[in-house]
């Protein structure tokens, strides 16, 4: 059995020191696509947290009893409907949400996260562990969605949660959104500035340089 | 040592992960606790799924209405409340027995369509719906405006729309383009409010009850006619035949008599 601290552990790396988005670069179309806004992002990052959560639970119970040779497709299986039922529910209790984040949801499945932590980690520990990783692992991304969507969304727009914050030149006040912020491109911006930005602070992150650039010949005289 | 297992679920959770048996059955239990998930979840949510989708039809209906020209006003004197009625068309009168939430499974009858004969089918549709949903707005006991949902072929492909006529069921009141694919910027201009404001005023029929709508080629003249667009004749006559169809004997005009004679 785990201790108090390793458990802790668990749950804890995967916000910062091991973030599945800006340390392994995992599921970062979807971090792009849902960000334009804090609803959509906070939607997407609460769906993606219980579909991971559940399918670690799930796959983690049946570990041993998983044929090697059909074992991804068993995890997406399981994957797979987990995601058209949380959409199924999304669909009932938040229509306008799910409308806004259209076909992502379903998506879910094809995120390399999921499916990175149930393969990579949920099928070598119990439920508990497993599970405790999973929710590491979906806040982690929650987190990096929560900073981009808000970001977007306060620049973009002036507003947090659909609030406006900043007041808007259009209606008197100083503020003159930035249409980009609401495009994919800044999307990418954004997240690339945020690795940077982690890397530098924690240093051990960055990763070495794959080549060396050849050196530049001196100029002959 | 206890002697071999008698439980067969036992035996089988014993048995090697690659034997065949064992990925055969694995793969079917998963699949069918699967299934069984998302049927269960798919099943249970519908109804309020349904709802949802109905409200928001709703809330379109709505918004189009307050986007026709003076309707925000007279939707605020009648409180704001449209009347959904499915009509018989045959019969221009509400359909028995359909509610809009049943109007979709009756239309997946083909037995509740009629084929047009090629002379009459002016909006080039084949065959038509013996039911529609129309919108009715109430003002006291008469019908003040009647929103009227339209198909008809366009250059590109189905215009879709929502024609809105006036209590006296002759002046159009407004149209709101609903779905298209006609050229964006020539007939795709069917979409624009622009073009749309040439609707409101314009008479439907003359004084001995034929149908004269037509939308010009070139501005409007007179009374019954609607601004054409410049290089889209194609659209302008799609929407011609729509508007014609429509208000004629094979479309609503049995609704329109009926409203006429006060029945609604």
């Amino acid at each position: 059995m785990p201790g108090r601290s390793e458990t802790w552990a668990t749950l804890t790396d995967p916000l910062i020191r091991q973030n599945p988005v800006t340390l392994q670069i995992l599921g970062i179309c979807s971090a792009l696509a849902v960000t334009t806004s804090l609803a959509t992002a906070l939607t997407m990052a609460v769906s993606l947290t219980v579909v991971l959560t559940l399918a670690a639970g799930i796959i983690a119970m049946i570990r041993r009893h998983i044929p090697d040779t059909i074992r991804l497709i068993v995890q997406i299986v399981i994957v797979a409907s987990l995601v058209i039922v949380i959409d199924q529910v999304l669909q009932a209790y938040f229509a306008e949400i799910s409308r806004a984040l259209s076909v992502f949801v379903g998506l879910i499945t094809t995120n390399c996260l999921v499916l990175g932590r149930t393969e990579a980690y949920a099928r070598h520990h119990p439920p508990v562990p497993a599970m405790v990783d999973a929710f590491g692992n979906g806040l982690g991304y929650s987190l990096v969605l929560m900073v981009i969507g808000g970001l977007r969304e306060l620049f973009g727009k002036g507003q947090l949660f659909g609030i406006q914050v900043l007041p808007l030149a259009e209606a008197g006040g100083w503020f003159t959104p930035l249409t980009l912020m609401l495009l994919a491109p800044s999307g990418f911006f954004l997240l690339g500035g945020l690795v940077w930005a982690v890397r530098s602070v924690r240093t051990e992150q960055a990763e070495a340089p794959e080549h060396t650039p050849p050196a530049r010949a001196e100029p002959a005289e | 040592m206890a002697g071999p297992e008698r439980n067969p679920w036992r035996r089988f959770l014993a048995l090697p992960n690659e034997s065949r048996t064992k990925t055969l059955v694995m793969a079917f239990l998963v699949s069918a606790v699967c299934a069984a998930l998302v049927s269960g979840a798919t099943v249970l949510l519908r109804p309020i799924q349904a709802a949802n989708r109905a409200a928001e039809e709703q809330a379109r209906i709505a918004d189009l209405v307050a986007g026709i020209p003076g309707m925000a006003a007279l939707l605020e004197q009648s409180g704001g409340t449209l009347s959904t009625v499915v009509i018989d068309l045959d019969r221009g009168r509400a359909a028995e027995g359909i509610t809009p939430a049943t109007l979709d499974a009756a239309l997946a009858d083909p037995a509740n369509w009629t084929a047009l004969d090629p002379g009459a089918d002016l909006a080039g549709l084949g065959h038509r719906p013996d039911f529609v949903q129309v919108f009715l707005l109430r003002d006291g006991e008469t019908v003040s405006l009647a929103l009227l949902p339209v198909t008809g072929q366009g250059y590109g492909g189905r215009i879709d729309a929502i024609l809105a006529l006036r209590g006296d069921m002759n002046t159009i009141a407004g149209i709101a383009v609903t779905g298209h694919s006609e050229t964006p910027g020539l007939g795709g201009r069917i979409a624009e409010r622009s073009w749309q404001a040439s609707f409101p005023g314009t008479l439907v029929r003359d004084e001995a009850g034929e149908v004269r709508f037509r939308v010009a080629r070139g501005p409007a003249s007179g009374v019954h006619e609607v601004d054409g667009i410049t290089g889209a004749t194609r659209t302008g006559r799609g929407v011609t035949g729509m508007v014609r169809f429509w208000l004629g004997p094979d479309g609503y005009g049995p609704l329109i008599e009926a409203i006429g004679r006060g029945e609604f």
